[in-house]
């Protein structure tokens, strides 16, 4: 056990999960970086680092670098996965999936079902996401929604650098297809991740405090957030429940579910848009299973329905922080 | 025609069985009995039965919405298709996928696909499954004129020889986007659009099997040797409209007749191998005989077998999820 960042528990990840299984590749832009130049090899390993030093240890056989071409590598991906690979691919932004939603949403996806239960596609899709890099409107998006309302996929969120590297181990070792989103703003944070290889299993929630007055379910980024408020609510006597799903899908209800009849009063945190995002779904599932325990109506803290913005006052103004999160409990503990 | 005797036997028989059987589903989904909409492979049998039989069981294939001959030449077996034509429990995939998703695993077929240009990348995929694993396995992409203009193709045709992948892709050029024209569609040249990429290409007479054969092999040959991709673009016909219910007043009478009558390429088999006296006519008409008495039993266990159980609704979306979707 020591300490590591979220960036490095990744690596950990895909240099055990390499080692470990020869049908183990990785692939993607950059996930090297510098071929055909006469500088550095792996001068990125990847554009945020994560599969840096992977090209030492594996080779170019199974790490490779690809053109700016997700259609072709993202569908290799699930082409490759139905014949015995278990790809792991990198789209840098998971805004660049408007480029090749086609070979996950109707291809990967799909498979299984379309085929009768014969294919088994074992790939990872590994993708930044979210706000806060003042990177804009087109590398900047949370968009989990989108690929948790394809049934067929599996969708992962980690929050800490220990989830980080579980939940990428067993997405390798998943059988299905797993879209894996990592948010840019958390690679340097840090916390303690065993040095040994272990798994986080897909759809259990993570219960990160627990409190009696309120109920926070929040993803990714929105947890510290969610943990920030919790801190400052401590203060003034009130005591929050936090729930991170860790994956949307398959998402833990039961673990949501119990802590929302228990204090009957619940905020979801979503770094999405509102429009049939994660908080939307999650209160209409609290509504229809939890009516009757509910004291208050369920809150959403999310963006507004915009584009990501560039300008620092109006990206900052964009995402939910600890004292929007702060005020939607206190509305809920005061009905 | 450089093949043997017996390939001949086996190219007529295959080519005979896709047409019997694409004349079946016609005439059942004319009947009302198809649940969807089915793309009719008539007339482009040569193209199917020429690369498939320059194939190993352990080759791949990804193919397009118009997957019948891919399927049967690539050596799915005819009963469930039909079965899952007519979404029968039986079928192919259960039921689940279709006239547009027939797939194979076990005999490489990965699938028909109800996306033009979809194919492309998964055969990159899965050549470079053969690569990585060193298995001297290709992977042959099936497309047809209309996904010759999707980026994918671009991409994949690309990426393939980046990487140097054994894979061929078959541009199976029918002359129609569902119901525009390719000579209207299609800029430039296919041919010239890999040899752009330093690809391998030819054009081929898709009317022939032993062309569209021997250029299979030579393309195969390629790619199992490491020599990378090669395209194909193989020129063919397509006897019915785009799909069962498009009545085809795109082309005129005489135009279909014509087609029907000059480029045919079962008519073109016959006719050159028994003037070369490779083959009887008494065998092509036993052939004949015997495919026509499987295709009607196929479609009579089809229209009797059962539909799916309600049940299975919900199975099959994941391998695991935990609970059910």
């Amino acid at each position: 056990m020591s300490e590591k960042t979220f960036r490095a528990a990744l690596n950990e990840a895909l240099h055990q999960e390499m080692a470990a299984n020869p049908d183990v590749v990785v692939f993607g832009e950059d996930v090297t970086g510098g071929l055909g130049g006469d500088g550095e090899e792996d001068a990125w390993g990847g554009a945020f680092g994560v599969t840096k030093g992977l090209l030492a240890a594996y080779g170019r056989d199974r790490v490779l670098d690809t053109p700016i071409s997700e259609s072709a590598f993202v569908g290799a991906a699930g082409g490759a996965a139905l014949t015995g690979l278990r790809p792991v691919v990198e789209i840098m932004f998971v805004d660049f999936i408007g480029v090749c939603l086609d070979q996950v949403m109707n291809q990967a996806a799909k498979f299984r079902y379309m085929f009768g239960g014969k294919a088994r596609t074992p790939m990872v899709l590994r993708a930044t996401f979210g706000a806060g890099a003042r990177s804009a409107s087109q590398h900047s998006q949370a968009l989990y929604p989108i690929f948790t309302h394809i049934p067929g996929l599996k969708v992962v969120i980690p929050a800490t650098p220990h989830d980080a590297k579980g939940l990428l181990i067993e997405a390798i070792r998943d059988d299905d297809p797993v879209i894996f989103l990592e948010n840019k703003m958390l690679y340097d944070v840090t916390g303690e991740v065993p040095d040994q290889s272990y798994t986080v299993p897909f759809g259990e929630a993570r219960v990160v405090r627990e409190g009696g007055d309120a109920t926070i379910i929040a993803f990714g980024r929105m947890v510290g957030r969610a943990e920030d408020a919790a801190k400052t609510l401590a203060k003034e006597g009130i005591d929050v429940t936090i729930v991170d799903p860790r994956t949307t899908s398959p998402l833990d209800t039961e673990t949501i579910l119990e802590f929302a009849e228990e204090t009957g009063r619940v905020v979801v945190v979503d770094e999405a848009n509102p429009r049939c995002g994660m908080a939307a779904d999650i209160a209409a599932l609290i509504a229809e299973e939890a009516f009757d325990a509910l004291k208050a109506p369920i809150l959403k803290v999310t963006p507004p329905h915009t584009p990501v913005p560039y300008a620092p006052e109006l990206e900052d103004a964009y995402l939910p922080d600890a004292a929007r999160i702060a005020d939607a409990v206190r509305r809920v503990t005061q009905h | 025609m450089q093949m043997s005797r017996e390939d001949l036997a086996r190219a007529y028989r295959t080519m005979r069985t896709i047409r019997a059987f694409e004349l079946a589903v016609n005439a059942e989904a004319q009947a009302g009995r198809v649940p969807g909409s089915t793309h009719l492979y008539a007339g482009q049998e040569a193209v199917a039965t020429g690369v498939c039989m320059a194939l190993n069981r352990e080759d791949h294939i990804v193919s397009t919405h118009r997957g019948h001959g891919h399927s049967i030449a690539k050596g799915c077996e005819v009963g469930p298709m039909m079965a899952e034509i007519l979404g029968r429990g039986s079928g192919t995939c259960k039921g689940k996928g279709g006239s547009m998703h027939i797939a194979d695993l076990d005999v490489g077929m990965l699938g028909a696909n109800g996306i033009v240009g979809g194919g492309p990348p998964m055969a990159c995929g899965a050549a470079l499954t053969a690569k990585t694993k060193k298995t001297g396995a290709v992977a042959v992409a099936f497309s047809g004129d209309g996904a010759a203009n999707q980026g994918t193709t671009a991409e994949s045709m690309n990426l393939a020889m980046v990487w140097n992948l054994p894979v061929i892709f078959v541009i199976e050029d029918n002359g129609w986007g569902e119901a525009t024209s390719a000579e209207w569609a299609v800029a430039g040249d296919i041919v010239k659009r890999a040899e752009g990429y330093g690809m391998a290409a030819e054009r081929v007479d898709g009317l022939s099997v032993g062309d569209v054969h021997e250029a299979a092999r030579r393309a195969v040959t390629r790619a199992r040797e490491g020599g990378g991709p090669t395209l194909l673009h193989i020129e063919t016909e397509r006897f019915f409209g785009h799909f069962n219910g498009d009545v085809d007043t795109y082309r005129s009478d005489a135009t279909k007749e014509a087609q029907r009558r000059d480029r045919d390429c079962l008519n073109r088999f016959r006719a050159q191998v028994t003037e070369a006296g490779l083959m009887e006519p008494a065998a092509l008409d036993a052939i004949d005989a015997e495919v026509e008495a499987e295709i009607e039993a196929v479609v009579r266990a089809a229209r009797d077998a059962a539909p799916p159980d309600p049940a299975t609704l919900t199975t099959d979306v994941y391998v695991s999820y935990g609970y059910e979707a």
